[in-house]
């Protein structure tokens, strides 16, 4: 196996900036995201994830602005997600410089979009992001509107029918240990990885480098990604692939 | 220079181009879909996303499939993902035929060969995998032979003639992601998203006169 395990920082922006708070809650400024995508990929981050927490009409052309700004100087593959529910919403994030794009909750209204839009722009470039809490009863839920609203789906379930309509890859955020720093949802992870051919990115609650090497390890994972212990200069992604090589997970050399 | 990127209407073009302009800030880096520009240009890169059916389509009805073989039989010539597959003469994606500039088949990855010796597989081929360099080629000057680019892709291409393979990816069987023939170069992963290697190879590019 010579591929490597990706690491990738996730940018939650709003209004043109990287902010981020606890359960999507008491959203705090962390940077101009230009600044702070340079830094990432100088510091050897695999990809880097975008995500628009508050997506609107409004903001939109601030989102496309921020992306081509990004895509003009990094060199890495970028994600990006929020509010993606038409596929003209998927050509104009791809014409900005996006690699992948993450669908959410349109996915969820419409499953037939999953398809609609691995059909147009190919498997490759369709990320089903998914949010789930646990089950008082067992199993995991999905959720939307940034964990807010149950959908009755079972997160495995829907991982399992997602891939099956063409999403390339999974990212899996259990939205009990977002923002907990804590560590990630490793049983979730581990289900949904074991249930789809494809890849899966898990997320929500590292707040320790041992986290990371956990959600490959026990969970699973094909890449793991994460954002306050980055954004704050608590560890850089170096000091991240460090800790992975050390556990013996292969990892790219910046 | 002109460097011509061909926008038949399938895939981010504009990282490509941009990662051109990165590395030759003196040349004239165009997004075209005009066939005389594809003509007249000194090297031409034929990007490509999506299904490689789709992109024949695509590719055929832009009025851009005989401007691209004439330059894959005369210039420096890139072909990136699909750019690359479309150079062969059939995929198991679709019944439409490639350009068949190449001989030989795109394949899907096969589904036994992904489970094999303990750790799976996923398909798609998704993240940063080392390139086994096949032989000495001006565009892998300067870069570190088993050096990591990224993939993004489900089919890979089997050259009827081993003699035109660069490079080759162990994924966990070992495939071809990169051909050499002539003037024509080209890659199944994607330079311009690849970071100093993959800058580098697209540097060696534009520096390239052929053979």
């Amino acid at each position: 196996m010579s591929l490597a395990k990706r690491i990738i920082p996730c940018l939650d922006v709003a209004g043109g900036r990287v902010v981020k708070g606890v359960q999507f809650e008491n959203l705090r400024d962390a940077g101009d995201p230009v600044e702070v995508a340079r830094r990432y990929d100088a510091e050897g981050a695999d990809e880097l994830a975008f995500l628009d927490i508050r997506a609107s009409i409004e903001s939109r052309g601030l989102l496309y602005d921020m992306i081509e700004a990004v895509a003009d100087q990094v060199f890495i593959p970028l994600t990006v997600g929020g509010g993606v529910n038409t596929v003209d919403d998927i050509r104009a994030l791809l014409n900005a410089g996006a690699d992948k794009v993450s669908i959410n909750t349109a996915a969820i209204r419409n499953p037939g979009f999953v398809s609609e839009a691995s059909t147009h722009y190919g498997a490759q470039c369709i990320v089903a992001a998914i949010d789930a809490r646990r089950r008082d009863a067992g199993g995991w839920e999905v959720y939307t509107h940034g964990g807010r609203t149950a959908t009755g789906l079972d997160a495995v379930a829907w991982a399992r029918e997602v891939a099956a309509r063409g999403a390339g890859e999974i990212l899996l955020t259990s939205m009990d240990q977002d923002g907990a720093r804590a560590g990630f949802d490793l049983a979730l992870t581990r289900a949904v990885a074991d249930a789809v051919d494809v890849p899966v990115i898990a997320s929500g609650g590292v707040g320790a480098l041992s986290h990371l090497v956990d959600g490959i390890r026990e969970g699973g994972a094909d890449a793991v990604l994460a954002a306050s212990i980055f954004h704050y200069g608590e560890f850089s992604i170096g000091d991240a692939k460090a800790a992975m090589r050390a556990a013996g997970i292969e990892v790219r050399e910046p | 220079m002109t460097i011509a990127v061909v926008d038949y209407g399938m895939g981010n073009l504009r990282s490509v181009a941009k990662a051109l302009m990165h590395v030759a800030p003196d040349a004239e880096v165009v997004v075209t879909s005009d066939a005389a520009v594809v003509d007249r240009a000194e090297r031409v890169v034929l990007p490509g996303q999506s299904a490689m059916p789709d992109c024949m389509r695509m590719l055929e009805q832009s009025g851009l499939a005989e401007p691209v073989r004439r330059a894959a039989a005369t210039r420096p010539f890139l072909g990136i993902c699909l750019g690359l597959q479309m150079l062969f003469e059939t995929s198991a994606e679709g019944p439409t035929p490639g350009l068949g500039i190449l001989a030989g088949d795109v394949v899907r990855f096969d589904e036994a060969a992904m489970a094999r010796g303990g750790e799976r597989c996923k398909v798609p081929h998704m993240g940063w995998n080392r390139v086994l360099q096949r032989g000495s080629h001006p565009l892998w000057s300067g870069i570190d032979d088993a050096s990591r680019f990224y993939f993004a892709h489900s089919f890979h291409p089997v050259p009827a003639d081993r003699g035109i393979v660069a490079g080759e990816t162990l994924y966990p069987v070992a495939f071809t992601c990169a051909i050499a023939k002539d003037n024509i170069f080209a890659t199944q992963f994607h330079p311009e998203k690849s970071h100093r290697a993959g800058l580098r190879l697209l540097a060696n590019f534009v520096a390239w006169d052929g053979p």
